[in-house]
């Protein structure tokens, strides 16, 4: 195997460096082999949904005959574009909420003096304290008094905030020089318009980050969706799947059509914000 | 009385900061404080949704010691946890310590590793639940057939299920660590390699006392996330197993899965409670212990 220390000092040109050492050719080919694995289910449901129902217990990965008849019997005869739609709808207007709320707190928090700021703080990350599952019982209850069940507010209502990119902004914001907000105010802009208009644009990462996690979190999301919705009409696109797969045990075409359709935003989000996401991982790692 | 513009900045700045904190704080009170306070409430009650609640004082929780059920699956999460964390986190830091040295191709591998992380869990769910299948339609044993090996019951076994449950949920989470235990090795100074070569270490010296007591912060912190993520799972046994039942016999059913039936397929809404109030104090005591290791070295 290679050293350590190849960190230290990057090879000018990589294959002089792959020549030199044996070893690290073993240690590419092992992480090459590692890589195609894990890529395999994902490999294998989109090549199984491609298949015709004769040939899906076949290890062969392209299709003889590739079909879209799985995906044209799902839209045709279940409720996946609705399904669709509401996670898609769902989704972003919590994203939506959670960018527009979760900054102007982490703003307020970061550039505003005031007493009771730090206990306001406080309890807000004390909320990253308090699970999910805790909460899923008084929500329902919530829900279903004030006629919530079934309705995209009554899926959407527990994330419309979250502690965690609170903490984040506040963090971000922190880093914003206090000068450009006074001469913000000396320019005779009111709050509003200087947390908008001059604090915003100046941590676009941060509230990239915010946005891509926020959306992936709602679009995955399965138990609270799958509490709060018992109509088929109201289902999310994993709820929907939960329950189709549930009918369609041995279709196993089928399934993995709408296995693939849950799955591809997440990966056309991820092909699209690559940088921004694994930046993004590192970033609320550590602050967070 | 003045108005608003004869007010000190000072006043007038507390007044803007309380107006903008104003509907989240009213937020935060009634969807995060409020019901986790009604759920310590309804943890000693007896409610199955129809008739009135009943204060039945720590009945619940009496409850749960002699119910077996409960313990299997405290049982199970446990297993989840005490085997998944360790393996999830020794194979991440193996793959980031070799793929941090690789630079052919490394964006390519890298994003293989990281891109399950980011898939629906209930669509991979069922992806896995196709592999495990019987022959001659899982996908796993047509392979082992293929090579001349057994069929393996895999999710129709009370002994296997727990394990063919686990695979996929710690496949699905090496990619963040990877990512992480990357950044970690990044941040550690070459000087430091530099400096113990010459002072002739080898590599596992190297290993041993300088990276991974340099990554202690990312390796706490790995631990407590994917502890908390493996005491909560969910998705993955509810899609895998019959009717989302956690079968064979209970035996993949976790904690947060019988919360869910107790709750929501037999209605008894304080005892559901008082076992959330049980998880509560296991992920309170994981977080308050990461807190702890992190304040020491700091």
């Amino acid at each position: 195997m290679s050293t350590a220390t190849s960190t230290a000092s990057p090879m000018p040109n990589w294959w002089l460096g792959l020549a030199a050492r044996p070893g690290q050719m073993l240690a590419w080919t092992l992480l090459a082999m590692g890589a195609i694995a894990m890529m395999m289910p994902l490999v294998y449901m989109v090549a199984t949904s491609l298949k015709l129902s004769n040939e899906v217990y076949e290890l062969n990965i392209i299709p003889r005959e590739p079909t879209f008849e799985n995906y044209i019997y799902i839209f045709k005869n279940t409720r996946f574009g609705l399904w669709f739609v509401n996670s898609l709808v769902t989704s972003l207007l919590v994203t939506l909420s959670v960018l527009f709320f979760d900054s102007l707190i982490g703003y307020t928090l970061a550039k505003f003096k005031f007493r009771g700021r730090e206990v306001v703080f406080i309890a807000i990350l004390t909320t990253l304290m308090i699970p999910t599952e805790m909460l899923v019982v008084p929500w329902y209850l919530m829900a279903k008094n004030f006629g919530w069940l079934n309705s995209y507010w009554g899926i959407m209502f527990p994330g419309l905030m979250t502690g965690f990119g609170v903490f984040l902004m506040r963090q971000f914001f922190a880093g914003v020089p206090d000068d450009y907000i006074h001469a913000a105010r000396i320019d005779g802009l009111g709050e509003f318009a200087i947390w908008w208009k001059v604090a915003m644009p100046l941590v676009t990462p941060a509230l990239s980050a915010l946005a891509i996690f926020t959306f992936l979190g709602n679009w995955t999301a399965f138990l609270w969706p799958l509490i709060a919705t018992n109509d088929r009409a109201l289902y999310t696109l994993p709820v929907g799947l939960a329950s189709f797969s549930g009918e369609f045990l041995t279709d196993w075409e089928l399934i993995m059509a709408g296995a693939t359709i849950a799955t591809l935003p997440t990966l056309v989000v991820f092909v699209i914000f690559q940088r921004y996401i694994i930046r993004g991982v590192v970033l609320a790692g550590l602050k967070g | 009385m003045r108005g608003y513009a004869g007010l000190t900045i000072e006043t007038k700045q507390a007044l803007t900061a309380w107006a903008f904190l104003a509907v989240p704080i009213v937020f935060f009170a009634v969807i995060r404080f409020y019901p986790a306070l009604e759920s310590f409430g309804i943890a000693f009650m007896q409610w199955n949704l129809l008739s009135k609640p009943v204060f039945i004082g720590f009945d619940n929780f009496r409850k749960m010691l002699g119910d077996p059920v409960f313990w299997l699956a405290f049982k199970n999460t446990f297993i989840y946890l005490m085997i998944g964390t360790p393996l999830s986190l020794l194979l991440s830091f193996v793959i980031a310590y070799y793929l941090d040295q690789v630079r052919f191709a490394h964006g390519l591998i890298r994003a293989c590793y990281f891109i399950p992380h980011l898939t629906t869990t209930v669509a991979m769910a069922w992806v896995w639940r196709w592999f495990y299948q019987p022959p001659p339609i899982g996908l796993l044993n047509n392979m082992l057939n293929s090579v001349g090996l057994d069929a393996q019951p895999f999710l129709r076994s009370t002994t296997q299920a727990l394990y063919a449950v686990l695979t996929p949920a710690i496949w699905a989470g090496l990619g963040f660590q990877i990512v992480l235990f990357m950044a970690g090795l990044r941040a550690i100074p070459s000087s430091y390699y530099e400096a113990a070569r010459i002072d002739g270490a080898g590599k596992w010296m190297i290993l041993r006392q300088i990276t991974l007591p340099l990554l202690k912060p990312t390796i706490v912190f790995l631990v407590v996330i994917s502890s908390i993520g493996f005491l909560r799972i969910f998705d993955t046994v509810y899609n895998m197993t019959d009717n989302g039942a956690g079968g064979p016999l209970n035996s993949t059913k976790p904690l947060v899965l019988y919360i869910y039936e107790t709750a929501f397929r037999s209605y008894q809404m304080g005892y559901a409670a008082a076992q959330t109030l049980v998880l509560f104090v296991i992920l309170l005591t994981v977080s308050l212990v990461q807190l702890w290791l992190m304040r020491e070295k700091s």
